[in-house]
């Protein structure tokens, strides 16, 4: 099997990649996120009308009511509201603006869901969301450290970096909410990427001991060339379901699915381009992989 | 290299699988609307005279039940509908024929069969997302319980001092109580006293000129106790409330150093559920002051009821009994037919009631009644900006000032009470209990029960057509691998459910996300593992000998990628909370499943279709069929 030069194209790459992630950084710094009420916090009102709603109607009850700062639109089809309310507001407010626009309409309005989030709880969520990722990204990198090699474990780091960044960026730009399930997502995307990864460092570590005469550059482009068809076929059945997740799950698991497909998309490119590099970089070598003797032996025990 | 499980492995991937099966099974019988109806106190009992008075009132109003039964030995009783659109109507008419000694709870009723039922599998439960009903998250004023403690410690020190007759001024300065005495042998004398009285506060001599100074002050220790129990005795009461409620299965837990989440499943009214949650009632059972007290020893209160609007009692400083001490309270009525309340103290308060009142007959006792408030007043913040600021105040109102008639002890009446109602709204103050330290809600998520089913639906919708893509695909990509790889993802998802049952986990709609993903994923070892097959026959091995060391080439593979999810899934786990907990649960679960199905359960499929004989070709796609086309090799 001829190998594909992944790497003598990998300039070519790293510029896309920084420009991507100049642009995300870029976007990240000047629109920010569109942050969802589990991190603003708020108060955020959905509720079904019987028959089409009338949003302009809807907003001048609420201005005339005094709800100052109240954002009206509608969600998913033209029958369900969605109203939020900035931060300020008491725990109560929720329930009697229902009760308002209950009185407003000679439709009946079905409650659907009520949420409020007081500052400091928001404020919390995003403080403990930024931990988890750092707890994430730095046990990931201890681990595949003493799984494989600390060159490994930094190109398995900066891919997933990478990875995050991008997804954030593409949420900054689109001004998609991004809330607690999407923090959850990402945190899927930081292993889903991983298991890439490490799949394709497993096998540059098996080729870099097994094929004697090529270059660490060879190496790589040989190993991506065995892998790239696992690699495809594992992102498209996980694209499939995710395709799935986002066209029916519904609105309020939309922005997840959403999160996840783009996260697995770009999760593919990095773990081929993003490792890859970063370990042809930092000068992988034979010498990295091989392992002391008796570690060895337990090796082949396991790979016989 | 005959690619043969022995028997016995055969047997256990069949076993786990039809374990799997059997706790997986409850999951498919949807659970009937009911009712369940209990007592107020946990000594009431439930006979078939009070089921029959509720089948009666059922029957009367047109509603339409079913399997009917008492439960727990009589503890409660089970009443299932016909019609989910009826359950809140037949709680409200139930509640209204049964009255104030039963609680009536909405309940979803399990239609599990016997034959599960006998092995212990029980369905999953569903989370607030799809089920539909109330989440809050409460947070106790931690700052509030200490100075609480610290006014406590105050009052204590005055009363010690002025029984032992020893003259100083004592006040308050921010985490110390400061006394002053005009002499040292004063201050020596109150010195031991308040060690003997609270060995826990940490005292400290100053002399400023003719003024002999002490300060006691409380240790950072102490207040963490405080708050501590203040938190616990918070949660009791919040037990206690939600019970109030009716509501089956709630959720009471603490959270973190200070916080506390309730889940009411099926609740809608959340202005009721938040009145009875967030009503912060504490009680003080005072004396009467005596006309010729001075006035530096009583304080004068308004009455709570609206007919005794403007009137106005002066009760003593010193407090009998706060509310804590209470443990039960009941409406009643007394020989004379007129409305009492009787109350029942724990050991301590009855001590303390029965010292207060024996020399006291024939005085009155006042029940106050403690509610914590806001005011919210507007102010600029550093950046100009207006924020609200809630300022927290007590607002005490008099309940009741009956006479006391005789010496009271751990057991005794209230009368003289006008209505009924009266008594039966003194009873569930009482009875409510107190909260040990003021609770502000911070979070708070209600699900309308038509959301709740339409995310079921929507989720079981994606499950559905995300399987099914997975499967065509599969099945073209991978031919007669791609069959067994089907059967081991579908034995996956048996076993996730089933895994997820026996733990008692919460579905979720993040959880049915975790689902579908894991349905996309469990699929990647066998990629993997079928990879490394067309690659074993692309490099000439034999079909057989491509198999064995396809699978074990695959493993160490497998199990990094997986362990590293793991890690992920289990961070997740750790800093998330409801939903995305239930995600993280499933992400693990599907994890650990899908290693056992596609490493375990397709090897068994393979060597079953191809063990133990001599194959000429794998149906593997690619490559196996046509071995000579090297372009095909890899896609």
């Amino acid at each position: 099997m001829k190998a594909i030069p992944f790497m003598k194209w990998r300039w070519i790459a790293v510029a896309l990649s920084a420009a991507a992630l100049l642009v995300a950084i870029a976007s990240l710094t000047i629109k920010q996120l569109n942050w969802g009420l589990d991190f603003t916090g708020g108060t955020l009102v959905e509720v079904a009308y019987s028959d089409s709603a009338d949003l302009g109607a809807i907003r001048k009850v609420l201005d005339e009511e005094g709800y100052e700062g109240a954002v009206v639109v509608s969600f998913g089809t033209d029958k369900d509201v969605l109203v939020r309310l900035p931060d300020g507001y008491s725990d109560e407010q929720g329930a009697m603006m229902v009760d308002k626009l209950r009185g407003a309409t000679e439709m009946s309005i079905e409650l659907r869901r009520i949420e409020f989030v007081g500052p400091q709880v928001g404020e919390e969520l995003r403080d403990d969301g930024g931990i988890a990722m750092l707890t994430a990204l730095g046990l990931v990198m201890l681990y595949v450290a003493f799984r494989f090699q600390i060159k490994f474990a930094l190109g398995a780091v900066i891919a997933l970096a990478h990875d995050v960044i991008f997804t954030l960026g593409f949420f900054s730009l689109t001004g998609l909410e991004f809330d607690l399930t999407v923090l959850a997502a990402l945190l899927a995307v930081v292993g889903y990427s991983l298991n890439d990864t490490i799949v394709v460092s497993d096998r540059i570590r098996e080729n870099l001991r097994k094929i004697r005469r090529a270059s660490p550059g060879e190496v790589i482009d040989i190993s991506l060339t065995e892998t790239l068809g696992r690699t495809l076929v594992t992102s498209l059945t996980t694209l499939l379901v995710l395709a799935a997740l986002a066209l029916f799950g519904g609105e309020m698991i939309f922005g997840f699915a959403v999160a996840l497909l783009v996260g697995v998309a770009v999760g593919t490119y990095s773990s081929m381009y993003v490792a890859a590099t970063t370990l042809l970089q930092l000068g992988v070598s034979k010498e990295d992989v091989m392992v002391p003797e008796r570690e060895g032996a337990d090796q082949e025990g396991l790979m016989p | 290299m005959t690619n043969r499980y022995p028997l016995w492995k055969n047997l256990l991937i069949l076993t786990v699988v039809l374990c799997g099966f059997y706790y997986a099974a409850p999951n498919l019988y949807a659970p009937d609307p009911a009712l369940q109806i209990a007592g107020a106190s946990s000594s009431q009992q439930i006979d078939e005279r009070v089921l029959g008075r509720a089948e009666t009132a059922l029957t009367d109003a047109g509603i339409g039940f079913f399997g009917e039964e008492l439960q727990n030995q009589g503890k409660s009783a089970l009443l299932r509908l016909n019609d989910r659109e009826q359950q809140l109507r037949a709680q409200a008419i139930l509640a209204r024929e049964l009255g104030d000694g039963f609680i009536v709870a909405l309940n979803l009723a399990p239609t599990t069969p016997d034959w599960l039922v006998s092995g212990a599998a029980t369905p999953m439960k569903l989370g607030l997302d799809l089920s539909g009903g109330v989440h809050f998250k409460l947070e106790v004023d931690v700052a509030a319980a200490a100075e609480r403690k610290l006014n406590q410690y105050e009052t204590g020190i005055q009363k010690r001092l002025r029984e032992e007759r020893i003259r100083g001024r004592i006040s308050l300065d921010g985490q110390k109580v400061a006394m002053q005495f005009r002499s040292e042998a004063d201050r020596e004398a109150a010195r031991r006293e308040v060690m003997d009285l609270y060995p826990e506060l940490f005292l400290d001599r100053v002399d400023e000129g003719e003024i002999w100074s002490l300060y006691a002050e409380v240790t950072e220790q102490t207040i963490k106790e405080v708050v501590d129990y203040a938190v616990a005795q918070n949660l009791t009461t919040i037990r206690n409330r939600v019970n109030e409620l009716g509501v089956s299965e709630p959720l009471v837990q603490r959270q973190g150093s200070n916080r506390i989440v309730v889940e009411l499943p099926g609740i809608q009214d959340t202005a009721e559920a938040k009145r009875i949650l967030g009503k912060v009632a504490n009680l003080e059972f005072r004396l009467v002051a005596e006309a010729n007290a001075p006035i530096s020893e009583r304080q004068r209160f308004e009455y709570r009821s609206a007919d005794r609007g403007g009137m106005t009692e002066w009760l003593e400083r010193d407090v009998i009994i706060t509310g804590e001490s209470v443990s039960n309270a009941q409406a009643g009525f007394d020989q004379n037919g007129q409305p009492n309340v009787s109350i029942s103290l724990d050991g301590e308060g009855g001590m303390l009631m029965s010292r207060a009142t024996r020399a006291n007959i024939k005085r009155r006792m006042g029940v106050l009644f403690i509610e914590r408030k806001y005011r919210t007043r507007y102010e600029q913040d550093e950046s100009g900006e207006e924020v609200a600021v809630r300022i927290p105040y007590d607002e005490k109102k008099l309940l009741t000032a009956p006479v006391i008639q005789s010496a009271l002890g751990a057991q005794f009446q209230i009368t003289g009470l006008d209505s009924p109602a009266e008594s039966s709204e003194l009873a569930l103050m009482l009875r409510a209990g107190a909260l040990a330290a003021p609770i502000t809600f911070v979070e708070e998520r209600t699900v309308g029960p038509s959301l709740g089913a339409e995310n079921i639906r929507l989720g079981m919708k994606s499950v559905q057509v995300g399987l099914a893509l997975v499967v065509v695909f599969m099945i073209l990509y991978y031919r007669v691998f791609g069959i067994a790889a089907v059967i081991a993802l579908s034995g996956n998802l048996v076993l996730l459910v089933g895994i997820m049952s026996v733990l008692g986990a919460t579905l979720t709609l993040p959880g049915i996300a975790g689902i579908v993903l894991t349905v996309g994923m469990a699929v990647d070892a066998n990629v993997l593992i079928f990879a490394r097959i067309r690659e074993e026959i692309r490099s000439g091995s034999p079909p057989q000998t491509a198999i064995t060391q396809g699978f074990d080439r695959a493993i160490v593979t497998i199990l990094d990628a997986n362990i590293t999810t793991l890690i992920v899934a289990i961070i997740l786990y750790a800093i998330g909370t409801g939903p995305i907990k239930g995600f993280a649960v499933t992400l693990s679960v599907g994890i650990i499943t899908s290693m056992f199905s596609s490493i375990m359960g397709t090897r068994a499929l393979v060597n079953i279709i191809y063990g133990g004989r001599r194959v000429q070709s794998l149906a593997i796609g690619g490559i196996g069929s046509k071995r000579s086309s090297p372009e095909g090799a890899q896609v």
